[in-house]
This record gives C-alpha cells, structure tokens and sequence, in this order.
C-alpha cells in the first residue's frame, strides 16, 4: 500500500467506469481477476488507459478464489471483477470461501441501469442480497460520483480489524456517468473500531499470573498470528517460558515447523500428541484462533482441566464454542506486547519432556527410510515435495485428504507459505488460489496440490495459466476417488462407497492439451525426478501422482468424539506409513 | 429467556435486513422488532426483542456491533427501563353493546379513537403486559375482537443512561460532540407516569 501516488491536487471528470479503475490505481491495487460481460463492459472500456493488469479468468469462482489466493500470499487485498446476473451469482463460493477464512478481498459487480432494477432485466440479479450473509459488507452504488468514496471504504473495511470480503455492486449507468474524482477527497472517515474491544488492564495482569504459574501451558496459533503480524511476538512468548505451540490449520506458518516448540497442527487431523497435549494441559493461550469444531472435537470434554485465555480481535468470536477464563479482546501483536515485558525467561522443561515422551517413536513422521513396496502414497509424495523445495515454496491446496496430508508432511517455515481453504472447505479452490498466489507473488515457487475431485471442478483454470505465462506446478494426489467422502463411508457409513469413486481424464493428456507438459507418476523413485522436472521447467507443468487407492487421513477424530479418542493407522507391520522416527 | 436489545442504525436503504438477517442467520426468532426515528439525524433506532438461551446476548451484542451500519447497541437486559408498546383494537359494538366496551376503557385508560355503527376503535399504550390484560378481558367477554394492530416494544433505559450521553461519554468519537456533564440526576428515574391503572401512581 506504499505506493500510493500523490493525489492529483484538482478534482478531474471521469467516468464512473474511469473512477473504478482510478480508485484501484489510487489503492495500490496492480492485479485484478475478472470476466467482461454485458453490463461491466463501460468498465472494461476504460481499462486501458490504467496501468492494471487484467487475469481474464475462464469461470467467476475462479476470479474470486484467485483474489482470495493474492490477497492470502501477500497480505493485500485480492481484487475480483464479474458482470452482472450469472457473472456475479458465480463469484458466491469464492466470497463465502473468502468470508469464512477472513480473507481481505473487494469483489467489484456490474448492474443493471439503476432505472432497470428490479424489473427482472436481463442479467438482473440481487447481488447485494445474495452476498449480505457471506460479506463483511456490500454496497449497491447506483450514481458515478459514489463510486471513489464507497470503493476506498470498500478496501477500509475489507482490511480492518478482522478482514473479510467486501462487494461494491455498480450500476451501469453509474459506470457510465460523470463525475469529478479526487483520490484524496474520496478517502473514507476512519474505520470505527469495534465497540467492544475490550483489553483491561486487570484481565492482563490475570493474564500474566496465569501464564507464569501454568505448569502445562500449550500455545493454541491461528489465522490471527498472520493477520495480526504477530510471529515474533508469539515466538518470543513460547521460548521464553517453554512453552509448546499447536496450530490450527490457517494457523500453519505462524510459527515455524521445524522449531523444537512446535508441536504441529491440532484438531481432527492434528498428530496425537498435539491433541494429547491439548486434553492434558492446565492452560490453553489462544491466539487469533476461533476454536473451530474441527479442532476441538466434542466440546464437553475439550481441555477439561485447563483455563482458557482467548486472544481475540473479533468480539464475536469470544465465548461462542470454548470459554473464556481471561479473554483479552483487541489486536493479538499489541496484546503480546503488553504481555510480553512482564515475562522472564524460563528454564523448566518438564512439560516439555512430557510432551515428547507423547511424540514417543511418533515423533517423526518421515517415511523416507520406509520400504517401497511398490505402492505410491500421498504421504510420500507430499514428503518428497517439501525435502525437494526445502520447505520454500507457497503450496496451496484444494481441500479433501491431499490437504490434510499436506498439512500434516510439509513443514512451513513462515507464513503464507500454506494457502488452503480451511473454514468454508472449498473443492476447486486449490488451482485458481494458486493462479493467485503466484500472480501475487511472482518470484515465488508455486506449488498447487489437488486432488482428482477438486482438480476437475476448476482446471478450466489452466487455459488462465497458460494465457497469462504463469510459472505454476501441479501435483494432482490421484486416487480415483473423492478421498475424505471415501474415508468418512469407511469409518462412518459402513463402507458403502456411495458415489465416491470418480473417473477422472487423463490429467497429462489435459495438460498436454494446453501445452503444458506433464508426466504421471506410480512409484516412489519416480516422485523426486518428477517434481525436478517440474521445478527446472520454465512454465507451468502438471504431475498426475497416481496413489493408494484406498488410503486413510490418519489419525481421525470422529465426529463426536473427544480429541484424544483418534483413530489410529492400524499397524499390521507391513504399512509403508508406520509412524518411525527418521534414523538419523 | 427473552433479550431486548436497543440499536442506533443508519438510516438507509437494507439496514433492517441486515439486522433481520443476523438474527435469521443465528436462528433466533424475533418476538418484536420496532423501528422509527430517533434523537439524532439520519439514524434510526431499532427496538429488538428476542428468544433466546441466556448467554447469547454478548455474541448478539457483538455480531450487531460487526454490521457496518450499526452505530450503537444497547444490551438492555435486566436494566431498568420504560417499555411501552401501542395497540389498536378493533371490536365488533352496536349502539347497545358499546356502553361495557367505554368502561373497560376508562378502567385500561384506553381510548376510543373511532366510532362506527357496528365496531368502535381503541388505542392503548402501556406495557406489553397490560395490552395483554386488555386484549385478555376482552376475549373473555362477550365482545368480537375483529382486528388487533400492535406496534411491539420500544424501550429506552431510565435515568442518564441514554444513548446520546452514552455516545459522548465514548473517548474512541473525539469529533462528536463534547461530553455532557452528567447531572444529578439517579441512574433510576422515577416512573411518572405510564398511565398504567395498576402502577402505584
């Protein structure tokens, strides 16, 4: 957002179409991701005369998961534009996906003329009222000279506090009458903090006491940590009093894997340790973290024995599934350091040996030095990708085992190096983020991970790769089903594979199609020189990863069941997957 | 149990769907919702009542608070407060059945705000409980209730407690107006009268 320019000092006349792109210019905005249509096109018109580049995406839920993917990669806010009726009913999945993980993004819609609305016109939809569940907020603005002033506060509140998709529905006439714009007289009055913040100095010094009397604290990290900037406070917290870190699944990255406090990620694909550690703790520090059903399992029995101190910017969010003991209500960096002077360096381990005796031979979850015995497993695959990129690419996931595993076998170093969509659980989200992330981020290694499913509900997308010269590689965990819908039938619904097995393309052949080179991979040996070739090529290139059929996220907590009640990898000694720890 | 919350919204169109949508969103139902001008300009005030578990009005409170468009809330909960709702009651009365229908009246200190052949008009105000008392006697008589309008509560807190002052008194609004010294006055007015047959005065 530095580099904002200088506002002109007169007011210029622009059309509204103008003021659009004027004000995304003035935002700082480079990218944006759309779909020309009938009544955006005044818009689309005047793009050229504005140094924006434009991804012509091939389907809107694209254009709005990529915006999502910038907006997660870099910390800025993602940018969609769709035409009005079916251009706009498409971005839907993208806003909610964006919603529920409090991405800042600001989808831009087109409307029907203002005298038009509500007269079913063509390409008539209501957009506003479509999206006011699943926006932080959204704005119809229907005269050109509204467009400046409600786009900057659209990008205020996309980006305040806790962030969240924003909608600005634009007429076409607004698009098309003039107006005087000024960047800096448009600029909205200051976002009003959320009135019930509430960090008091007394829940503080509580705060503290518990901390430091706690015997077997554990660190809870989630989405807030990156929002919040708030790394190195966090790290300094748990070094200095010992104290382990568990993430949540948007918390991964906020706290780097390879760290010896680091226990892993929690909850219902969490390791058992983790959740372990969590059920046998006498004091839970939640930081930016929304105690989420998936990682607390049955709330009756979460953590019994320990207190809950909730870091919280959302007020909302603060005794809503988990009580809060001490909840400190406001932004997680600044808490910390409130918190943080008052805290001396701690030398007590005991906590943290019992916590690796938990780890026990589990420790190491690395299957390098485990038989082949000619099956491909997820696992490995994911494996070999992080030892193959040192852990420095941005992966991002779609959603369904591959992700789990991926979560679970590559070990992220820093944040927004995992893009994955974790609140709404979005299947077709993987590819189109990852088009965002690496618009985003150009200079980055962008690794999109897919499943068979999801990998078929937006690789429509890849034309977009292709068109737009974009460096992406493709993994696609292929096991001729839709996984997790497989595994939930054989844990829970008697094995009944009801619709889960899913015949899929030739994904190379798919590939090839679009120019993109790729290969398919079966065994083991064949996984490193695969995603070698993948990362020497110069463009995009796509590994079909063809693995155990029939595979299972362990461990899993049913639903209904409390967090230590896992179910395990059963171990017949033969499993190429045993939890061993890495010789050395 | 029941929550009445006090919102001070932006005057503008959708803002009552956004508040009605929260409520649908958290599966709440509203018992009344009333919705009218308020001491400030371009801001409504919004009477909200609502079923539900004891603990939900801190996360109401604070969902409400995450609408844009949603200046102020005011949890009222077992604060002291006047509640006041309106009603208008529409009986079925020939020139000979109306003389009981004028005592019940007078007795509720209801008024007769329309006289026709067959049916006359009355308007209460009052606390839910004694529009209830009324419609209650009623039904129970040998009087044809033919239409009931009722209005739904409005609620305002005794004393200092309004919201203007409460706005001044917010250190986060330096540009709003000054903060009003807060007089004498007790956080618990004196009810003085609400023309309720039943109250002490």
């Amino acid at each position: 957002m530095n580099e904002i320019p200088a506002p002109a000092s007169q007011p210029t006349r622009l059309s509204g179409a103008e003021i659009v792109w004027a004000t995304l210019e003035g935002e700082g905005v480079r990218e944006v991701f759309g779909y020309p249509g009938g009544a955006v096109l005044p818009i689309y018109h005047a793009l050229r005369k504005y140094p924006i580049r434009h991804i012509l995406v091939r389907h809107e839920q694209g254009a709005a998961h990529m915006a999502d993917g910038y907006a997660r990669a870099s910390g800025r806010v993602g940018v969609a534009i769709a035409t009005s009726g079916p251009g706009a009913t498409n971005l839907v999945t993208g806003i909610a996906t964006a919603m529920m993980d409090s991405v800042p993004v600001v989808c831009i819609t087109a409307q029907v003329p203002s005298k038009l609305l509500g007269t079913d016109a063509f390409q008539e939809v209501d957009i506003t009222g479509i999206t006011l569940p699943i926006t932080k907020h959204n704005f119809i603005v229907t005269r050109a000279e509204d467009v400046a002033p409600v786009l900057r506060q659209a990008f205020l509140i996309a980006r305040s506090g806790r962030p969240g998709p924003v909608l600005v529905d634009i007429t076409k006439d607004a698009q098309q009458g003039l107006a005087d714009y000024d960047f800096a007289t448009a600029a909205p009055s200051p976002h009003r903090p959320h009135p019930m913040l509430l960090v008091e100095q007394e829940a503080v010094s509580e705060a503290i006491e518990l901390i430091l009397s706690a015997k077997r604290p554990i660190i809870l990290a989630g989405h807030g940590v990156l929002e919040s900037k708030a790394m190195s406070q966090l790290r300094t917290l748990a070094e200095r009093l010992q104290i382990p870190v568990a993430t949540t699944l948007l918390g991964i990255g906020g706290f780097p894997a390879s760290h010896e406090l680091s226990l892993g990620m929690m909850g219902m694909h969490g390791e058992p340790w983790v959740n372990q550690a969590i059920q046998q703790s006498d004091l839970l520090i939640a930081c930016g973290m929304r105690f989420d059903d998936r990682v607390t399992g049955v709330l009756a029995s979460y953590a019994p024995n320990a207190k809950k101190i909730h870091i919280e910017i959302d007020p909302s969010e603060i005794n809503k599934n988990v009580k809060a003991d001490i909840a400190l209500i406001g932004d997680l960096r600044e808490i910390l350091e409130t918190i943080l002077p008052h805290i001396a360096p701690r030398k007590d381990s005991s906590w943290i040996r019992a916590v690796n005796l938990l780890k026990g031979d589990a420790a190491v979850r690395d299957i390098k030095n485990l038989p082949d015995l000619g099956h491909l497993y997820a696992a490995h695959v994911i494996h070999d990708l992080w030892r193959a990129t040192d852990g420095k690419g941005i992966v991002v996931t779609d959603v369904g085992q591959h992700q789990m595993w991926e979560a679970q076998y590559y070990k992220h170093e820093s944040p927004r190096t995992l893009i994955t969509s974790g609140g709404l659980g979005t299947m077709g989200f993987g590819l189109p983020a990852a088009i965002g992330a690496k618009v985003a981020c150009p200079d980055k290694e962008v690794w999109a991970i897919s499943g068979d499913g999801g990998f078929q509900m937006t690789c429509s997308e890849l034309s977009t790769i292709v068109q737009e010269h974009l460096n992406i590689n493709i993994a696609v965990i292929n096991n001729g089903f839709l996984g997790m819908v497989r595994q939930w039938q054989e844990f829970i619904y008697d094995g009944n594979y009801a619709c889960s097995p899913i015949l899929s393309p030739d994904f190379v052949k798919i590939a090839d199609a679009h120019g993109i080179p790729g290969v398919t991979v079966r065994k083991r040996s064949e996984v490193l020189p695969a995603v070698d070739a993948a990362r020497r090529c110069s463009g995009p290139y796509l590994i079909n990863f063809m693995v155990e059929k029939e595979d299972a996220v362990y461990p899993m907590i049913a639903p209904g069941s409390a967090l230590d009640e896992m179910i395990r990898r059963p171990s017949n000694g033969n499993s190429p997957l045993v939890e061993t720890p890495e010789k050395p | 149990m029941l929550h009445t919350f006090v919102a001070l919204v932006e005057d503008k169109p959708g803002v009552l769907t956004r508040v009605a949508s929260l409520f649908r969103r958290l599966n709440i139902n509203i018992m009344s919702l009333t919705v009218g001008s308020s001491e400030r300009t371009e801001v409504s005030r919004m009477t909200i009542v609502a079923e539900a578990p004891s603990g939900a009005g801190h996360r109401i409170k604070a969902s409400l608070f995450k609408l844009e468009n949603v200046l102020d809330v005011d949890d009222i909960g077992q604060l002291s407060c006047v509640t006041r709702e309106l009603a208008l009651i529409k009986i079925a009365a020939t020139p000979m059945s109306r003389g009981p229908i004028f005592q019940l009246a007078e007795v509720f200190r209801a008024r007769v705000v329309d006289l026709a052949p067959e049916s006359l008009m009355l308007e209460i105000t009052g606390a839910s409980s004694k529009i209830e008392g009324l419609l209650q006697v009623l039904t129970e008589g040998e009087t044809q209730i033919l239409e009931v309008s009722r209005t739904g509560r409005m609620v305002m807190r005794r004393g200092q407690h309004t919201s203007r002052v409460l706005d001044a008194m917010r250190v986060s609004s330096p540009e709003e107006e000054p903060v009003i010294p807060v007089t004498a006055s007790g956080a618990v007015g004196v009810e003085l009268n609400d023309g309720d047959p039943n109250h002490p005065l």
